[in-house]
């Protein structure tokens, strides 16, 4: 707390401490609705051999006797032995394919939002309404006409299929949202690079890219998560097993008949983890504004 | 280059004859000066779709000389620096730029350097990788570019920003560095779009000096674009007032103060405004006299010559600062003070000259300006050398001497 906040407390009237009392409840409430589920997944993922009678009824999850037996299953790749490699072959599908997607969809998405938000041309605004319009479908919708099209072109079962699907849906979200950042970037900048010797060209890449770093950053770490997350897609056009992406793989646990919702959630944990980090190293870019400063401010 | 220029600390530094015989190209390696060139516009046009920006500019720029283009917002002042920086192309006309022919050519092979009134600091960059960034990509000797950074640097007083980057830096300190990116250049032609609007008055009073004295040592070729009359007024070597997208006027600022050539200029340049009240020429006694609105001042024939024609209409124009306390003079007119602006040295005081005429400012002076209250009023004489006639329909000055260029 902020040094005049704090002198502010010591002539705190009632009302100010009961608003204060209500305010942090209300938080520690939404804190709490928060991170049950997540208590749980921890519980189950910790709790070999699935929840039997009193920890499965309990109120308060809590892993009584913790084990690391449904991290060695997941990892295992559900079944051990041979099967040992399948599990990292299933993470590296899902790493290239959101690589790949979060590459594709900046690299198509900056010059298309730099076009949109600098130049003034036929069908400008009718394209950015299409782009949106793109995004008001759920991927289900086009399921199927997708299943169709990847068939045909043999790209069912293969990881550049999987590419090609959620860039599909990642590039007009990425063109979109970095329109927004490129508009802020005040084009005197790029006029002062014109004047100082650079062609458009050289102003693009030497000054409006590094000012929109951060944006940049933040639209790749939407298409990778997106793409790391998809499952319905995923589950439609997979049916190999060592084609599977992470969601794919985990919803295998939790099978019609029998539910092993052990390795499950320890399986959900293992994949949240990169996103958990990736997030914790994006925040100071998706934070700082790094245009700050370049105009009079 | 003139004598003044001569006497600079740097210039000092080289055997004098050789920098005399040499003359620019020699003062220009020593003192590190761009290169001077002359700027000539000649019928610029431009429109924004149907609405017309700039109707038809002519300007010329000598070498090393400071123009200044001064005028409201919307008269195209900016549009018209643009198009010399060639960020805007014009529809008609050309620009030429050292005796060549520019008009078509992109930004950057225009060789003109050019402070922004946003800064556009590059924000990702240094100071030092600011100040060399254009060199870079002119392919500028990495020794040389440290030469000049060094230069640029202790002129402007940037030695300990070199590291920074623009967010940690004052308003005052990245206008700075604006300049300094420019000076680096050693361009062709300098252009400044109103670059202390964004300051404070105190700091903007300092830079404004800070500028004049950095071109008086440079001698760089300056086109520099403000509203602000004060800067135009100081700054300029030659002032072109423009408005409504052409230029109005242009001259010695004195003489453009002095002699306007329209009720606009009059207005406009100037502060507290000049007043403004309509009348007609009469002629009394071998004497002619502008007489209206409350306003009975002999005038200075001389300077009206054939204009002069018995019962003419006329817009009468007298700066407040050009009214005097009449003391036992005859009065030409008497101010009813409404209200008193004392500022110390001088005072304002607004009032009517008739009940329904147009509200007059006039400045006191001295003791006047102590003793004045308002509801008083205060019998004013005028130098008859100092009323300014314009004709009430086109609004143009009876002085046949303040010519349009």
């Amino acid at each position: 707390m902020s040094a005049p906040s704090s002198t502010r407390s010591r002539s705190r009237t009632g009302a100010e401490i009961a608003e204060s009392v209500a305010v942090h409840t209300a938080l520690l409430l939404a804190v709490a609705f928060a991170l049950y589920p997540v208590l749980w997944v921890v519980t189950l993922a910790l709790t070999s051999g699935g929840l039997g009678g009193q920890a499965g009824s309990a109120i308060l999850p809590f892993p009584t006797s913790p084990s690391l037996d449904n991290f060695r299953i997941v990892l295992g790749g559900g079944g051990g032995g041979s099967r040992a490699w399948l599990f990292w072959q299933q993470v590296g599908n899902s790493l290239v394919v959101s690589l790949a997607t979060a590459f594709v969809a900046v690299a198509i998405a900056t010059p298309a939002a730099y076009a949109i938000a600098r130049f003034r041309f036929i069908g400008s605004r009718a394209g950015m309404r299409t782009l949106l319009a793109t995004q008001m479908f759920p991927a289900v919708a086009s399921a199927v006409p997708l299943y169709l099209l990847l068939d045909a072109l043999h790209l069912l079962d293969s990881r550049a299929g999987l590419v090609f699907v959620y860039a599909s849906t990642a590039v007009p979200f990425a063109i979109f949202q970095l329109r927004g950042a490129f508009v802020t970037i005040p084009i005197d900048i790029e006029e002062a690079a014109m004047v100082d010797g650079a062609t458009r060209t050289q102003a693009f890449v030497r000054v409006v890219l590094p000012a929109a770093r951060p944006a940049i950053a933040v639209t790749a770490l939407f298409a990778f998560m997106s793409a790391w997350n998809e499952f319905i897609l995923a589950a439609t056009l997979l049916s190999r097993e060592t084609a599977f992406t992470l969601p794919v793989v985990l919803q295998r646990y939790v099978g019609e008949h029998d539910a092993a919702w052990g390795p499950f959630a320890a399986g959900a944990i293992v994949v949240s983890v990169p996103v958990m980090a990736l997030f914790y190293i994006a925040q100071r870019q998706l934070i700082s504004g790094l245009t700050a400063g370049g105009v009079k401010g | 280059m003139d004598d003044v220029s001569l006497q600079t600390e740097s210039a000092l530094r080289v055997p004098s004859s050789p920098a005399h015989a040499a003359g620019t190209s020699t003062k220009s390696a020593v003192a590190a000066s761009p290169r001077q060139a002359r700027c000539v516009m000649r019928g610029i046009e431009k429109s924004y779709g149907t609405l017309p920006i700039l109707r038809g500019v002519d300007l010329d720029i000598p070498e090393g000389s400071f123009a200044v283009l001064v005028g409201p917002s919307g008269c195209g002042k900016s549009t018209l620096l643009r198009v010399v920086a060639g960020l805007e192309t014009a529809d008609r006309g050309s620009v030429e730029i050292a005796q060549r022919d520019v008009t078509r050519m992109p930004p950057r092979d225009r060789d003109v350097a050019m402070v922004f009134q946003s800064y556009a600091l590059y924000p990702h960059l240094t100071v030092r990788e600011n100040l060399a960034f254009g060199l870079k990509l002119r392919g500028v000797a990495p020794a040389e570019i440290a030469k000049r950074i060094a230069e640029a640097s202790s002129m402007l007083g940037l030695d300990g920003l070199l590291g920074r980057l623009p967010k940690d830096m004052s308003g005052g300190q990245r206008q700075r560095v604006a300049m300094g990116r420019a000076i680096v250049r050693h361009a062709n032609l300098y252009l400044f779009d109103e670059p202390l609007s964004n300051l404070d008055a105190a700091l903007r009073a300092e830079v404004r000096v800070e500028i004049r004295r950095l071109h008086d040592r440079l001698d760089a070729t300056t086109l520099y674009v403000t509203h602000d009359q004060v800067e135009a007024m100081t700054l300029a070597d030659t002032l072109w007032v423009m408005n409504g997208g052409v230029v109005e006027q242009r001259g010695a600022p004195l003489d453009v103060y002095e002699r306007p050539r329209s009720r606009f200029v009059a207005t406009f340049l100037g502060s507290p405004q000049m007043n403004l009240v309509e009348g007609v020429l009469v002629r009394r006694d071998g004497q002619w006299l502008a007489d209206g609105g409350g306003i009975v001042t002999p005038i200075d024939d001389e300077r009206f010559g054939g204009a002069l024609t018995e019962g003419r209409a006329v817009s009468i124009g007298v700066r407040p600062h050009d009214f005097e306390v009449a003391g036992t003079a005859k009065a030409a007119a008497t101010l009813r003070v409404e209200i008193v602006e004392a500022l110390g040295f001088e005072a304002f005081a607004h009032g009517w000259l008739r009940a329904s005429g147009p509200r007059i400012i006039a400045r006191l002076e001295a003791h006047h300006a102590r003793r004045a209250r308002a509801g008083e009023a205060i019998a004013l004489t005028v130098d008859p050398a100092r009323v300014h006639l314009f004709d009430p329909s086109t609004g143009l000055s009876l002085d046949a001497h303040a010519s349009r260029v």
